[in-house]
C-alpha cells in the first residue's frame, strides 16, 4: 500500500525534476549537485561546513533550528541550507558576517532557553550542543537565561528523559515515527512550553507503544535522552545504525 | 434539476416584489456587535409588536448584518428613508413604529450624513446591513450568484483568471500578494485534483473584518470559492474559520446548505459540467494557523505547524495537491469584479494598491466599527472623519495597524495614503485590517509588550529565533515596563527584533518584531523615560519599587 503524501519527504518536491543537474557557487567555489540535492548536502559533499542541530542524516528534514541558515546573493532573508534546494548560477555564502552573527546569536538563544549545565550532564564531552558552542567560539551568552523548572522522567526501564537539555529538535519524534515506526514521541503545547512527550504525555515507562528500541536515545543531539547507568560524561551516542538502515531500505 | 437563469432572476424578482410590497422596513443588526447589546431581542419585540397591531402587510422586520457603526449598538435602519436609530432598546419599538410615517424620533436618531456613512465606498461590504444574511433568496435580489453564472456561462476559466488580473486585486489577508498571480499559478499546476481554501482564521486581536463578511453576507464568500474553483480548475473547497466565531459558522453552514439546495453548490452548476462542493473546517484557537502551510497542516489533521517554504501551497498543498488559500476579503471581492469587470474594480484605489479595504476600527476612537474605504484614503480622514476623533479631549498618539505582525504609525505620519507600500514604508504592514486607535494615555512600551506577550503565547515553537526570541523580547520589555530596564537592554531588543525578522521560519516570527521595531524608532523617549527615569510617562505602566524587585 503506498503511504499517504507527507510534506517533509524530500523526494516529494513537485516543483524540481531530480533528473536535472545545475551547477551553483557555495563560498565563490563551483560546485554542481542534482536538482533535489539541498545546499547542505552539496556543501558537505564538498567538505564545506555548515553547522547544524535538527538536521540528520537518514531522516526527514525539520528546518527549525536555524543554525544552517546561509545568505543567498540577491535576496534578503537568509535561507535555510537543509531545506533550500540551490538554482543554477545561485551565490551562496556560508560564512559572511552575517550569517555567523546571525548563527551565534540563535546558538545563543537555545543556551539560554533551558538549563544546559555542561559539567554535570551524561552527555558532556560527547554533545552535539557543546561541539556547536565550541565550533562557534561561544564563550558565553548574552541574553538572560530563563531558567524553567522542568521535570525527569525516569520511568522507563533502560533510559530517562531530562527535558532540562532538551533543545526541541524533534529528532527523536523523528527518528520514533520514521525509522522504528511506533510514533512514541510527539510534541505538545505551543511556543516556548513546547515538550516532547511520550504517547499522550504519559510517563515513557508505562508506553504502550514504546518499543524500547533506544533510536531515540542514540539520535538525540543532547543529553535529553540518555542511558540509565550513565554517569557524567559517559553517555557516548552510537548512530551507526542510521546509515546501516537507510542502506538496507534503499538495496530493497 | 439544474438552475438557469430563469430561475435566478425569478428567485430574484419574488422577493423584491416580497420586500417592496411593504412601505416601510425595518433593519435590525444581528451581528455579533449588536446582538451582544441585546439586539436579538430589539428585533423580537418588533415582531411581535407589528403582529400585535396587525401591520405585516405594512411594514417588514429583517435582520441583517453589520450597519458598520458598532460603537451605537444595537442599530436599525428604517427604510426607504435611511434613518439609522442608534442604542435601541425593547422598550423603544413602540415609539419608534408610531413615528413611521412621521418625523423619525429625535431621541434615538443617529445621523446618516455623519462622515462615518458618507466617506465610505462599498464593494465587499456592499450587502451588509442591507441583506439577511440567513436568506439566499435575498443575496440574489442583490444580483447574487449572477457572477457566478457570468463566469461559467460566458467566460473560459483563462478569461476569469484575466479579469482577477486586471483588477489588480491584492490579497487583503496582509501579505498583498497579486491575487491574479496566484490563480495564474495554480492553474498551470498540472493535477486532476485542486483545492480551493478560504482563510478565515482570524486571529489579530481588534479585527472583526472576516467575521463580519462571514456573518452578514457569507453566501458572496462562497459565490467567489465558486468562481476562483472554476478558474483554477478546483471543485473542492475548504473554508477554514475559527471556533471562536459561533455566529458566522452556524451563517456558513445555513449558507451552504442554501446554496446545495438551490444548486449554486454542487454537480452541474447552471447546466455546466462544473461541479463545485466546500466544507467547513474549524481552527481549535491556533493564531498560528492563519499561516497558509499551518493551516494546511491543521485541516490535514496534523499539529498546525507552518513548514519551509517553497514548495508553496500552489504547487504543494493540502495533501499534497495544488491548493488556493485567499483570504475572506478577497473572495468577497470575487463576483463583484466578475459582474462589472477587472477595469471597473482597477479604476479604484491608487496606483499599486486598487479597490477598497475593510478596516476594524477599534480602541480610543468615537466611532469603533466597521468601515470599507478606497486604497489611498489618508490615514487622518480614516481616524478623524470617519472615525470621529478620539473621545474625551484627549491627544491623539499612534495607530497601530496589521495587529502583532504590524507597527505602530505616529501623528507625523497620519497624512499618508493607505495602501500597501505606504504602510510597509512606516514600518507598518496593512495585515487583514485592524486598527487600533490609541491616545496619549496609552504606554507605547505596554503596547509593544501586549502584542510581544501574545506572538510569544503563539509561536508554534517550532523554529528557535521565534519560540525563544519572543519570549526573550517578552521578559525584556517586561522589565522595562516595570521600571527594573538597563540602558543596554534597548540594544538588545533591536538585535533580537532584527534577529527575528531574518532567520525565523514563517511570516508570524518575521514579522513578531514589526510593533517594538516600530515604537523603538517613533517612541524611544517612551523607553528611555522607563529606563533612565524609572517613569512612564502615559502613566499606564506600574513601576515597581526596587525591593520588590530581584
Amino acid at each position: 500500500m503506498k503511504k499517504p503524501l507527507r510534506v517533509d519527504e524530500r523526494s516529494l518536491r513537485a516543483d524540481v525534476n531530480p533528473v536535472r543537474l545545475l551547477t551553483f557557487k557555495i563560498d565563490d567555489r563551483d560546485v554542481s549537485a542534482r536538482a533535489d540535492e539541498t545546499i547542505l548536502t552539496v556543501a558537505r559533499q564538498n567538505g564545506i561546513k555548515i553547522p547544524t542541530l535538527c538536521h540528520m542524516e537518514g531522516l526527514s528534514e525539520h528546518g527549525a533550528c536555524r543554525l544552517c541558515i546561509v545568505e543567498v546573493k540577491g535576496m534578503s532573508r537568509l535561507m535555510p541550507s537543509c531545506v533550500t534546494l540551490p538554482r543554477q548560477d545561485m551565490e551562496v555564502l556560508t560564512k559572511s558576517d552575517r550569517v555567523l552573527d546571525y548563527r551565534r546569536k540563535i546558538l545563543e538563544l537555545i543556551f539560554s532557553e533551558r538549563n544546559h549545565v555542561c559539567s554535570v550532564c551524561v552527555t558532556n564531552g560527547h554533545c552535539d550542543l557543546q561541539a556547536l558552542a565550541v565550533e562557534m567560539g561561544m564563550t558565553h551568552v548574552r541574553y538572560d537565561y530563563i531558567y524553567p523548572t522542568h521535570p525527569i522522567d525516569a520511568t522507563h526501564p533502560r533510559f530517562s528523559v531530562d527535558h532540562n537539555r532538551c533543545v526541541l529538535c524533534l529528532r527523536c519524534v523523528r527518528v520514533c515515527d520514521e525509522i522504528e515506526g511506533a510514533h512514541t514521541w510527539d510534541v505538545m503545547n505551543r511556543g516556548i512550553s513546547s515538550k516532547v512527550i511520550t504517547d499522550l504525555n504519559q510517563p515513557w515507562g508505562s508506553s504502550e507503544t514504546c518499543t524500547g528500541c533506544g533510536k531515540c536515545v542514540q539520535v538525540c543531539p543532547t543529553g535529553a535522552l540518555s542511558e540509565k547507568g550513565k554517569s557524567v560524561a559517559e553517555m557516548v551516542k552510537r548512530r551507526q545504525f542510521l546509515p546501516y538502515l537507510q542502506m538496507m531500505r534503499h538495496r530493497e | 434539476m439544474t438552475l438557469t437563469i430563469e430561475d435566478l432572476q425569478n428567485i430574484a424578482k419574488i422577493e423584491r416584489d416580497r420586500q417592496e410590497g411593504t412601505t416601510y422596513q425595518i433593519n435590525v443588526c444581528v451581528a455579533a456587535g449588536c446582538l451582544s447589546c441585546q439586539s436579538g431581542l430589539v428585533k423580537e419585540a418588533f415582531d411581535t409588536e407589528i403582529s400585535r397591531r396587525g401591520l405585516e402587510n405594512w411594514c417588514l422586520v429583517k435582520g441583517v448584518g453589520c450597519l458598520g457603526l458598532c460603537a451605537a449598538g444595537p442599530l436599525i435602519q428604517v427604510q426607504p428613508q435611511g434613518t439609522y436609530y442608534q442604542g435601541v432598546t425593547v422598550n423603544d419599538v413602540s415609539e419608534i413604529l408610531d413615528s413611521l410615517g412621521g418625523s423619525p424620533v429625535a431621541r434615538l436618531e443617529c445621523s446618516q450624513h455623519q462622515a462615518f456613512f458618507q466617506c465610505q465606498q462599498k464593494i465587499v461590504l456592499e450587502n451588509c446591513g442591507k441583506i439577511d444574511p440567513e436568506r439566499i433568496e435575498d443575496y440574489i435580489a442583490e444580483d447574487g450568484y449572477l457572477g457566478l453564472f457570468t463566469a461559467l456561462r460566458q467566460m473560459t476559466p483563462g478569461e476569469v483568471i484575466e479579469q482577477v488580473t486586471k483588477s489588480g486585486l491584492r490579497g487583503r489577508g496582509g501579505a498583498g500578494f497579486p491575487t491574479g498571480l496566484k490563480w495564474t499559478a495554480v492553474s498551470k499546476a498540472v493535477n486532476n485534483t485542486k483545492f480551493i481554501v478560504c482563510n478565515a482564521d482570524e486571529g489579530d486581536p481588534g479585527a472583526f473584518m472576516d467575521r463580519s463578511v462571514l456573518e452578514s453576507d457569507p453566501h458572496r464568500v462562497i459565490e467567489g470559492m465558486a468562481i476562483a474553483g472554476y478558474a483554477v480548475g478546483a471543485s473542492h473547497g475548504f473554508i477554514y474559520v475559527r471556533a471562536e466565531y459561533p455566529l458566522a459558522v452556524k451563517r456558513v453552514h445555513t449558507a451552504i446548505a442554501q446554496a446545495e439546495r438551490l444548486g449554486v453548490l454542487g454537480n452541474n452548476i447552471f447546466n455546466t459540467r462544473f461541479e463545485f462542493n466546500i466544507e467547513v473546517r474549524l481552527g481549535a484557537g491556533a493564531f498560528v494557523c492563519g499561516e497558509e502551510t499551518a493551516l494546511i497542516a491543521s485541516i490535514e489533521g496534523r499539529h498546525g505547524r507552518p513548514r519551509p517554504r517553497p514548495p508553496f501551497p500552489a504547487e504543494f498543498g493540502l495533501w499534497g495537491f495544488p491548493t488556493l488559500i485567499n483570504n475572506v476579503e478577497t473572495f468577497a471581492n470575487i463576483a463583484p469584479i466578475i459582474r462589472r469587470g477587472g477595469e471597473w474594480f482597477a479604476g479604484i484605489g491608487t496606483e499599486k494598491s486598487k479597490g477598497t479595504k475593510v478596516f476594524a476600527l477599534a480602541g480610543r476612537v468615537n466611532n469603533t466599527g466597521l468601515i470599507e474605504v478606497p486604497m489611498g484614503t489618508r490615514l487622518r480622514d480614516i481616524v478623524f472623519e470617519i472615525g470621529g476623533g478620539i473621545p474625551g479631549d484627549k491627544r491623539f498618539k499612534a495607530v497601530q495597524t496589521g495587529g502583532p505582525s504590524g507597527g505602530c504609525i505616529p501623528e507625523e505620519h497620519l497624512d499618508m495614503p493607505v495602501d500597501y507600500e505606504s504602510l510597509a514604508a512606516v514600518g507598518s504592514i496593512m495585515g487583514s485590517g485592524g486598527m487600533i486607535i490609541m491616545d496619549e494615555t496609552s504606554c507605547m512600551v505596554d503596547v509593544a509588550q501586549f502584542f510581544m506577550e501574545f506572538c510569544m503565547s503563539e509561536s508554534c515553537g517550532k523554529c528557535v529565533p521565534c519560540r525563544v526570541g519572543t519570549t526573550q523580547i517578552y521578559h525584556l520589555l517586561h522589565k522595562i515596563s516595570g521600571g527594573q530596564g538597563k540602558p543596554s537592554d534597548i540594544e538588545t531588543l533591536g538585535e533580537l527584533c532584527d534577529l527575528l525578522k531574518n532567520t525565523s521560519l514563517c511570516g508570524l516570527g518575521q514579522t513578531a518584531p514589526n510593533p517594538v521595531i516600530s515604537t523603538l524608532k517613533y517612541f524611544k523617549d517612551e523607553y528611555k523615560a522607563h529606563i533612565r527615569d524609572k517613569n512612564c510617562p502615559a502613566g499606564a505602566c506600574r513601576m515597581q519599587a526596587p525591593e520588590e524587585a530581584l
